[in-house]
């Protein structure tokens, strides 16, 4: 049975995921008058807060991008644009709660900013605290993600159709009406509902930007019912609301045909078509310079800002370094349990593929073919909730927080895991599987001598980038956290929180360089296999 | 090599089994008591020398916050002692079944009407709004002036889901306003900051100049006369009355059978213990000190009847209030 692990890693997905929602309707079973208590008034502001900032983060993440986009799109060749859209690659690799640091350091009261826009409110700078907080830092986050996927729509344009409407001669208006809005508008809604999601279920910036019950989304009431308040019954509530905001959103996206995982391999090529006016180049380089300027801030605010703190008594200190070994611990187990669980299921996938011959696929293949992307409809604050709702009974919560931290960090990075081994597993298996089976190559010797040479660039890949993910996750960490289980995101909360903001901006950088080390890793190892 | 190895795996085991023998105390508490400026370090150089055991302190951000995580925690709770409950949540912690009576006198305090037999006070406080007074000319003179002053200058407070101050805010509005609190708390909200989780996160707004106001004590400017010299920071005396806070301990049942726990308890109300309180946790000491407290307290507001909410109405009410204040305060 070469599809047992397959099954076995199935069943761990089923187990994480059904354990939390067992958790969740047990406690609302016991006491049905709780959890309808909970639906009030303040969870449908929150659930009316969340939608409201994701809407808005969407517009202004997307609006922009358009046009970024095609500026970049006009402009080909110039010096340093693969450099930029290296850095509009760095958001998604920054942990949520680096990128936020970086935007209090900028625009905060005590930013660097602040005397800047005291000046021009003629008054105090409340800082942005609340929704305008929360919506820069969505927009930093998204901006450059989207410039990305609409770039990438921009280049697929056939050259034909440029040399077309050269020879039409069409100004910069009409062939942005005729040729490029169309290739535009077909990548845009699953771009827009791409972000929509990911600023649904945003949890660390909120978290730590969001002031007060007056800008809460419900993966942080979920938290804070949780961990504040101790109401489980509002919990599981706010969860079924959270469940369902993300399951109608996927849908949503899957009718427009918006990639999940919001991949984009730009091709750095050049290609000229029709060349831009000055005017134009000015404001397309304006745009250009500004959006660069957006996003470079708060990294550079986070390189200086950790810069100032006494990072030689930082690293002395032991609860760093214990956070910091805890963290590596966390992520590398982390990382080995998704890079194996994801090649179990490649695996089994191809070879129920295989020996199907064409009928339909059967309920196992169909389950580890899109299983893991069920993950990305149940955010890990939620399966958290239900582990926590669960375990409270026992007594244990806090005692299995490492076991929480790694098995759900495992599973949010398995759709990441499965993009980077699947396509050289499967290649590898339509090629080698017919003559191993006839040379009788099978088991340790075939996974040694044939497998392994293939598979081991995309799975040191897949170890890294889960790695970089679970380094910076605060969501699970944030329930289960304790003075005996503390990882660097948790800690860099907990120095913010008691106000020392120089330790939490040295952990930040700290933190932002080694999530970047592994992603760029990744990305290294991940080129060299194409 | 062949030497050293063993040697060191025997030191090692030397220190494992020294380590053994001590035995330990927990006390779960609020973080401002543990912090380096705080009574925790001086209490537990104390009572460690007095009683050869390991005094151990987990920390939470604040009061409420602590029976939160007592409840998550149950029975299987490593604590011994929870020190940071308070008048309000008395009644409801009692309710959970994970506390043991302390079976000591309570002669020895000094707080106005406390008897209890499972709650020990070790200090008190009247809560109040303290202010920057560089930055706020004419502060308010009741809590009606607070509630109805000028928006733009702004008070951080605490939530009163994990703090205690937070939660003594909430019920000093109910004690003033009744069934008007609602409304009240929608006028107030426009001069709200922040809402902190912790009392230390919203004090520090207060002294980084990032807010001229913050709901503290009535003793928090003795602790800036008397460690800085700064007359700056001030409490603002409410027409109203100020809402009474006594902070206590408890043994948990854990701790009942715990010889040190037992010890800690009386420890608590005993000078050693009481003398570390007043300019450390700048709150009154719950039992009498070894000499006078410094002057400047006896000028801090110390009012002659403190607002109080019976424990037990506190307890049957608050969850009802706190959804009243989060569906005021997410409007």
């Amino acid at each position: 049975m070469r599809t047992l692990p397959g099954l076995a890693a199935l069943a761990f997905i089923a187990v994480l995921i059904g354990g939390a929602f067992a958790g969740l309707l047990w406690e609302a079973a016991a006491d049905w008058s709780g959890a309808a208590a909970a639906l009030d008034l303040y969870l449908l502001r929150v659930a009316r807060f969340t939608l409201w900032q994701a809407a808005l983060s969407t517009v202004l993440s997307v609006a922009p991008a358009i046009f970024v986009a095609r500026a970049l799109s006009r402009h080909p060749a110039f010096f340093g644009r693969g450099l930029i859209l290296g850095m509009f690659a760095v958001p998604l690799g920054l942990p949520a709660i680096v990128a936020a640091m970086g935007i209090l350091a900028l625009y905060g009261r005590a930013g660097f900013f602040a005397p800047l826009f005291a000046w021009l409110a003629g008054g105090d700078w409340p800082g942005i605290y609340g929704l305008s907080g929360i919506l820069v830092a969505h927009v930093f986050f998204n901006l450059p993600l989207a410039t990305r996927l609409l770039l990438e729509a921009l280049d697929a344009i056939p050259r034909d159709h440029w040399r077309l409407s050269a020879q039409l001669g069409m100004r910069p208006a009409a062939a942005f009406r005729l040729v490029e809005w169309p290739a535009m508008r077909a990548a845009l809604p699953g771009t827009a509902a791409l972000v929509f999601m990911l600023c649904v279920t945003s949890f660390t910036i909120v978290l730590m930007l969001g002031g007060g019950p007056a800008a809460t989304t419900l993966e942080v009431a979920i938290y804070q019912a949780l961990r504040f308040d101790f109401d489980p019954a509002r919990a599981v509530t706010l969860t079924m609301v959270q469940v369902a905001l993300t399951a109608v959103a996927v849908a949503a996206m899957s009718r427009v045909g918006a990639s999940l995982t919001g991949e984009a391999n730009l091709a750095v090529s050049a290609r000229r078509h029709g060349r831009a006016s000055p005017t134009e180049t000015a404001v397309n380089a304006l745009l250009i310079v500004l959006t660069v300027l957006f996003v470079a801030g708060p990294m550079a605010a986070t390189v200086a800002a950790g810069l100032e703190a006494e990072l030689g008594r930082l690293a002395g200190e032991a609860s760093v370094r214990s956070a910091t070994a805890m963290s590596l611990a966390l992520a590398g187990l982390a990382a080995l349990v998704s890079a194996a669980l994801s090649l179990a299921l490649v695996s089994a996938r191809s070879r129920l593929a295989a020996a199907r011959r064409g009928r339909q696929p059967g309920l196992i293949e169909r389950a580890a073919d899109s299983g893991p992307l069920f993950v990305l409809v149940v955010p890990p604050i939620v399966i958290g909730a239900g582990w926590f709702i669960l375990l409270r009974h026992t007594g244990a919560v806090f005692a299995a927080a490492p076991g929480m931290v790694v098995a759900v960090n495992a599973l949010m990075a398995m759709p990441f895991a499965i993009r980077s081994i699947r396509p050289a597993h499967d290649a590898a298996a339509t090629r080698h599987d017919r003559l191993a089976a006839s040379l009788g190559i099978c088991g340790w010797n075939r996974l040694r001598l044939i497998d392994w040479p293939v598979l081991k660039r995309p799975l040191a890949t897949a170890l890294a980038f889960a790695a970089a993910l679970s380094l910076g996750d605060l969501g699970v960490i944030a329930l289960f956290g304790s003075e005996n289980v503390k990882t660097l995101p948790y800690l860099l909360l907990e120095r913010m929180g008691a106000y020392r903001t120089r330790d939490a901006a040295g952990i930040a950088l700290f933190l932002g360089l080694l999530c970047l080390a592994l992603m760029a890793a990744a990305n290294r190892l991940g080129r060299e296999t194409r | 090599m062949h030497i050293t190895i063993p040697m060191f795996s025997a030191a090692l085991l030397v220190l494992a089994a020294s380590a053994q023998a001590q035995e330990t105390l927990t006390v779960y508490t609020y973080e401002s008591f543990t912090a380096e400026w705080g009574p925790g370090p001086i209490v537990e150089k104390a009572f460690e020398a007095e009683c050869g055991c390991d005094l151990k302190f987990v920390a939470v951000a604040d009061g409420a916050a602590l029976l939160n995580r007592l409840r998550l925690e149950g029975e299987g709770s490593t604590a011994d002692i929870v020190l940071g409950l308070d008048n309000n949540l008395a009644w409801e912690a009692g309710q959970t079944g994970l506390f043991a009576p302390h079976g000591m006198s309570l002669d020895a305090v000094e707080v106005p009407g406390w008897s209890d037999d499972t709650f020990v006070p070790f200090d008190y406080g009247y809560f109040a709004v303290v202010y920057d007074s560089e930055a706020v000319k004419n502060p308010p003179a009741s809590m009606k002036e607070l509630v109805e002053g000028d928006p733009s200058v702004k008070i951080a407070i605490q939530d009163p889901r994990t703090s205690t101050p937070g939660l003594g805010l909430l019920l000093w509005v109910k004690a003033i306003y009744g069934d008007g609190a609602a409304g009240a708390w929608a006028r107030l909200k426009e001069r709200v900051l922040t809402v902190t989780p912790g009392w230390s996160e919203a004090y520090g707004l207060l002294t980084s100049g990032e807010a001229p106001m913050v709901l503290s004590y009535t003793t928090s400017p003795a602790y800036h006369r008397i460690a800085e010299g700064e007359e700056r920071y001030r409490a603002a005396a409410f027409a109203e009355g100020h809402y009474i806070q006594v902070e206590v301990a408890a043994l948990t049942k854990k701790g009942a059978e715990n010889p040190h726990a037992n010890r800690f308890m009386a420890f608590i109300l005993s000078p050693q213990f009481q003398d570390a309180i007043p300019e450390t946790n700048w709150m009154f000491p719950a039992a009498a000190t070894s000499a006078p407290l410094n002057p400047v307290f006896d000028e801090m507001i110390r009012p002659e009847e403190p607002l109080e909410i019976p424990s037990e109405e506190v307890a049957k009410n608050r969850k009802a209030w706190i959804d009243e204040w989060l569906s005021v305060m997410s409007r």
